[in-house]
């Protein structure tokens, strides 16, 4: 919690932190920042191979991983409910169609769906969260459908129904508002995903390339030969914070999950 | 099993694997731009011979009539020609498979044995400090970004120590053929195997560990431990057995995802696999070679999914009598 708190804070001050301008090389090239600098050369964390500076850089990079996490998120969580609720509620055909296209996009293997999607689409942060936010609903979906089966059973929807409430009605006003819980719980979850996924699109080089994120960093790093050089404070950094950032998301949702279901409590299993 | 249902299931997974190849002909079809004016850019073409390019790489005719022709060819399992080399790409998938099979296959395995050992050890002394340290090595491990652990192991074990090659297959001055070849190239396979291996135990050890959970709190343990057993046995002939059930269906999926698991950790370690292929073509992008990779990548995992739901009703007979 603390640990995300940090993040999120430093995303949002981001430009008291640290200099957008230090992100672009031609400033570099005026302040005249040496290349290559180690941290001991220039604080706090030196400069990569056009002598921008990693702080700037890795301030600015918590900007773009966690709105395309939590975009991506929201896109996903969104999908997963409408799909899970509609198709849970409804059943029929409609149910039928829902899970199979539900468990279309499970089979999919995940990171070739994304890549393909983003190279057809072209790099661009928006196109990103997109990918991301439409190849991450099933799992939501699914999870939200079985909840939404056993809720329909249950007296208060019965006694809705004989009063003579719509469809609509019972599922805005009694079937949601029991999800939610479960759907907050599974978005927390949702996020650590996310943002390791749009980590890897970026170090593909499917990252928009005007934006900095710590997968760009990563990506900058690697191709301009960072580990034959042994520059570890290039990207080191940046692979340390998604871990932190991955990894509160992911405690945060698992405890979240645990005091939902307490039948859940320590078994909740994280999947790929 | 009726035969009905065997045949329901395996029609089940023709469709999904119909769903893809039609999914994939619009995905590259509707969006795609014109690869004849991108690859030839700059050159002065004449009419025939921009005609000539667009018949070649399939692209005339209406909608209609590519569609068709893509799914005939696609049964042929003609996927064209790869905008970048011009090779049929089904020659460079299958070029490429090898690598890959024995990269994560061998990844695989050993990350399942390691990580269903932790989850078995964690989920049965569940709260226990060792359980603490196996979960939160599962978790930490399952965070990292695999390539940048690559990354990591790379500079540490390869460019610091020389242990190791920093990336390749094989050494091109090294021995050729024979046992040599092999140990160089397993020398070349360390690193990228032992990075997957991390990068995949934790999965495996929380799906265990709940697993066992789930398993630890039947009657058959506890009469088990009536009849006096040792807790070694209790677990091993009887909680394992039963827990290793559910971990099924996630290890015949995790073997289908082997052939598209890699993509980044080959990159890093350059190893000519499937993975390598994908990050190159999408350097063009090379859409005839991203849409072979893609359609191999879904339907090895749509064919261990079906494999998982065929095999799961031996294993386990309470599923059988429903």
């Amino acid at each position: 919690m603390l640990v995300l708190g940090v993040f999120v804070a430093a995303a949002l001050a981001a430009p008291l932190l640290a200099d957008e301008a230090n992100l672009r090389a031609i400033t570099a090239d005026a302040r005249d920042y040496p290349r290559w600098a180690s941290p001991a050369e220039l604080g706090p964390l030196g400069t990569d191979s056009l002598g921008r500076p990693i702080w700037d850089q890795l301030v600015y990079g918590s900007q773009v991983s966690l709105l395309v996490g939590i975009a991506a998120t929201v896109i996903a969580i969104v999908i997963g409910t409408v799909v899970g609720v509609v198709g849970g509620f409804v059943g029929g055909w409609t149910d039928a169609a829902l899970a199979r296209l539900t468990e279309w996009f499970l089979v999919i293997p995940f990171l070739p769906l994304a890549i393909v999607l983003a190279a057809v689409l072209g790099p661009s942060l928006e196109n990103i969260v997109l990918v991301i936010g439409i190849t991450s609903w099933p799992v939501t979906a699914r999870l939200i459908r079985s909840q939404v089966l056993s809720i329909k059973e249950r007296l208060y929807v019965e006694r809705s129904r004989a009063l003579g409430a719509s469809g609509a009605h019972i599922m805005g006003r009694h079937v949601l508002p029991s999800v939610m819980p479960l759907v907050i719980a599974n978005a927390t979850l949702t996020v650590p995903v996310a943002i390791l996924s749009e980590t890897a699109l970026a170090f593909l080089g499917l990252g928009d390339p005007t934006r900095v994120s710590w997968g760009s960093m990563l990506e900058d790093s690697f191709s301009a030969g960072a580990l034959g050089q042994e520059a570890w404070w290039w990207y080191l950094p940046p692979g340390l914070c998604v871990i932190a950032v991955v990894l509160s998301f992911t405690l945060v949702g698992r405890a979240l999950e645990g005091i939902l279901d307490p039948r859940l409590r320590d078994s909740h299993a994280v999947g790929r | 099993m009726t035969a009905r249902l065997v045949a329901g299931k395996v029609l089940g997974a023709l469709g999904t694997l119909a769903f893809v190849v039609v999914f994939n002909f619009f995905l590259f079809r509707v969006v795609e731009s014109n690869p004849v004016a991108t690859l030839y850019r700059g050159r002065n073409l004449t009419d025939a011979q921009r005609e000539e390019l667009t018949r070649q790489f399939g692209l005339d005719g209406s909608k209609l009539e590519q569609f068709w022709r893509y799914m005939e060819q696609t049964l042929q399992l003609n996927f064209g020609r790869s905008y970048a080399t011009n090779q049929p790409v089904i020659d460079e998938i299958w070029a490429a498979t090898p690598q890959t099979l024995a990269l994560v296959g061998t990844s695989t395995v050993l990350a399942m044995a390691i990580g269903l050992a932790m989850g078995v050890v964690a989920g049965w002394r569940r709260g226990t400090a060792h359980d603490r340290v196996l979960t939160g090595i599962s978790i930490v491990t399952w965070s990292t970004p695999e390539f940048w652990l690559g990354m990591l192991l790379l500079t540490v074990f390869a460019v610091d120590l020389g242990l190791f090659p920093t990336g390749g297959i094989s050494d091109p001055s090294g021995p050729d053929g024979g046992l040599g070849e092999l140990l160089d190239q397993a020398h070349h396979m360390a690193l990228p195997c032992l990075t997957l291996t991390i990068a995949y135990l934790g999965e495996y050890a929380l799906i265990m560990r709940s697993s066992i959970i789930d398993v630890a709190r039947e009657d058959y343990l506890t009469l088990a431990r009536a009849k006096g057993l040792r807790d070694a046995q209790v677990r091993d002939r009887h909680a394992l057995r039963n827990a290793l059930l559910p971990s099924t269906t996630l290890i015949a999926l995790s073997f289908g995802f082997v052939l598209s698991g890699a993509i980044t950790v080959e990159t890093v370690f350059s190893w000519p696999g499937l993975g390598l292929l994908t990050y190159e073509s999408l350097r063009g992008p090379d859409l005839p070679m991203l849409q072979g990779l893609f359609l191999l990548f879904s339907a090895a995992v749509i064919v261990f999914n079906l494999a998982a739901e065929l095999l799961y009703p031996y294993l386990d007979p309470r599923v059988r009598a429903r």
